[in-house]
């Protein structure tokens, strides 16, 4: 059987930790908290975030300063010009665009990482509620149609200004 | 002095998204004005590329000159744009909030714009790819060895980085306009937004990122104008341009000129957008206390920079600074940078007055920038002018039309790029000043309350 999302939208802060510890006392712990501004990390007695997004530079950076020696190393054999007599391979100037190859790297990695640590591109937003960028927050929570009810209890008891359904919205 | 007032998520949506939202009278005449000096630039840069630099003032050895003073001068605008984005989010400083998107968004103009003058400058502009190691039919690849190869690639590495660190900070924002946006902006935002719906592990990741990516491209904002530095310091040639001190001096030149150059769009935003509740004289404050110390820094440089080179008596450096600070018109020029660029604004910017006057903050920054750009005017071509060392080829350089207009027409593109900007997207970020709200109390001490703000260590 499919599942079915709600959503309970609350005006301030103080309500929707109240909404937050009533569905944990009903049984629900994973529930998505949806806010329109950055709250200190716990402050709806959230879990603890964990992600792996420091992995992402090191090895762009990796990638981009293989890619930086590789490209200055090679176009300068691939087209060898002694000039005073000194080596082929001039490190100082290799040294400058390996560098900025390395960053580069860095920085594109991190990028991605940061999309898929932040669980994006989503392509729908399911179920959601525009208010929630004007200061509502949102207590989602995803169950069977069994237990569904039971959260929504929860939501309705800690006075949820409004209870919105997947299976209402046809979502 | 303007008051920190308590606003709610509705409120500044509505002020920080009614640029974005609707299109007031001025909006469209300024766009039609700067897209007439823009276009009036374009086609002196086509007009250039077309009847090659005979056009020009260009005479030999004077063949660096306005186009590429520009260069350097927009350069090290872009650079403290987003040095102060970076160094702002790192140390958490509270100020920061309403400075970082204005900052790093004249980052983006600002070096979009200063890539354009080497490419006119190269004379053959269609041949602009051979920078490039892209040549394969020919076996000819670009000589890494060559100054001129290192700075696409500091460029190209420093406005991708700031691109892409600006549409992530940037993402809480598209969300915010998709939520509110009809018809075709609607489904736009919502691309650009990815289904963004402000979950903590979002909002986590958000400020992971801004301090990830500061601190990455925080070396790469130094590393871009030390490489431009290095344009001028690797010529061995060129009396005042090979010097060892050229990087840092440079570095620190950027900061100065680019920070002042935040404090001119800030103080524009807050009169144009109407955002006196977020752009604060407390802003302006700040920035000039950073301000006077970085441009005493820089004239510590700019000294040291004239000392030493002087120090060894040679004829030829001689001649050089004789040329710069004591022949006409030169020391006209080097008495208004040394007055426009250090002198006044240094001396107000230690004034708390002043600094809490946006009228005279604005006026001011506008002056470090006059100062700025005779400063690099001042390096290049007085520099080039004694390059060779017989007195029968020594040259000078007078300005032709064809580059002045190119070159005033610079300022009208950045103006133009910002305005257009701020038509698609807030220039004070909504997030980070929800932000300053939700950790906002005030603490009751003695027989005051003062502001207090929690942080997230």
């Amino acid at each position: 059987m499919a599942d079915t999302s709600i959503l309970g939208l609350f005006s301030n802060v103080d309500t929707a930790v109240v909404g937050a510890d009533k569905l944990k006392e009903a049984g629900f712990e994973d529930f998505e908290v949806l806010t329109g501004s950055p709250y200190p990390e716990g402050a709806f007695g959230e879990k603890p975030i964990k992600h792996k997004l420091f992995v992402f530079p090191i090895i762009g950076a990796v990638c981009g300063f293989t890619v930086g020696m590789l490209l200055t190393a090679g176009t300068q054999l691939a087209y060898p010009m002694v000039t005073g007599g000194k080596p082929i391979l001039s490190l100082p100037p290799m040294a400058i665009i390996t560098y900025e190859g390395t960053m580069l790297g860095a920085v594109l990695f991190t990028i991605v990482g940061i999309i898929f640590e932040s669980r994006l591109p989503r392509p729908r937003l399911g179920l959601y509620d525009r208010r929630i960028t004007e200061g509502f927050i949102g207590l989602m929570v995803t169950s069977s149609e069994q237990r569904i009810g039971r959260a929504e209890q929860a939501l309705k008891d800690a006075k949820a200004t409004e209870i919105k359904s997947s299976a209402r919205a046809g979502a | 002095m303007q008051e920190r007032v308590p606003l709610t998520e509705r409120e500044v949506n509505r002020d920080l998204l009614r640029p974005v939202l609707t299109t007031p009278l001025w909006w469209w005449a300024a766009v039609g004005v700067l897209g007439l000096a823009a276009s009036a630039g374009l086609g002196s840069a086509l007009y250039l590329a077309i009847n090659g630099f005979g056009v020009t003032g260009y005479n030999r050895p004077v063949m660096w000159a306005f186009l590429l003073v520009n260069f350097v001068f927009w350069v090290g605008i872009s650079h403290a744009g987003i040095m102060l984005s970076a160094i702002l989010r790192l140390t958490q400083a509270e100020w920061r909030r309403p400075a970082t998107r204005a900052a790093e968004v004249l980052t983006i103009f600002s070096l979009m714009t200063a890539a354009q003058m080497p490419l006119w400058h190269v004379g053959r502009v269609w041949r602009i790819y051979w920078v490039f190691p892209y040549d394969f039919g020919r076996g000819i690849w670009p000589n890494v060895r060559s100054p001129l190869v290192w700075d696409p690639s500091a460029i190209f590495t420093y406005l991708t980085s700031t691109i892409l660190f600006v549409y992530i900070a940037m993402l809480p924002d598209i969300a915010v306009i998709r939520d509110r946006a009809t018809g075709w902006r609607q489904g736009f935002y919502g691309v650009l937004a990815m289904g963004w719906r402000g979950t903590p592990r979002q909002w986590h990741l958000q400020a992971v990122a801004g301090i990830l990516l500061s601190a990455i491209i925080l070396p790469i904002f130094v590393s871009v104008h030390s490489i431009v530095s290095w344009d001028f310091g690797v010529a061995i040639a060129v009396e005042g341009w090979h010097a060892t001190v050229f990087a840092p001096y440079f570095v620190i030149g950027a900061v100065w000129s680019g920070v002042a150059g935040v404090i001119t769009l800030m103080a524009l935003m807050r009169w144009l957008f109407k955002a006196e509740k977020y752009i604060r004289a407390e802003h302006f404050d700040g920035l000039g206390k950073l301000l006077s110390v970085v441009g005493i820094g820089w004239w510590f440089f700019t000294l040291m920079e004239i000392v030493f080179s002087l120090y060894s008596k040679e004829a030829a450096e001689v001649s050089f600074r004789t040329l710069q600070m004591f022949t006409w018109p030169y020391n006209m020029l080097f008495i208004l940078f040394f007055l426009t660029g250090f002198v006044f604004p240094v001396t107000l910017f230690l004034s708390r007055t002043v600094r809490h006057n946006i009228a005279a903050m604005f006026w001011i920054s506008i002056f470090v920038n006059i100062g700025m750009w005779l400063e690099r005017f001042m390096i290049i071509v007085p520099g080039l002018m004694r390059k060779q060392g017989l007195t029968f080829t020594w040259g000078s350089y007078s300005p032709g039309a064809t580059e002045t207009i190119l070159v005033g027409s610079t300022f009208a593109m950045v103006a133009l790029g910002l305005l257009i900007f701020s038509k698609f997207f807030p220039l004070i970020p909504l997030s980070d000043a929800k932000e300053g709200e939700v950790l906002r109390h005030e603490i009751q001490v003695g027989k005051v309350k003062v502001p207090a703000i929690i942080r997230e260590a």
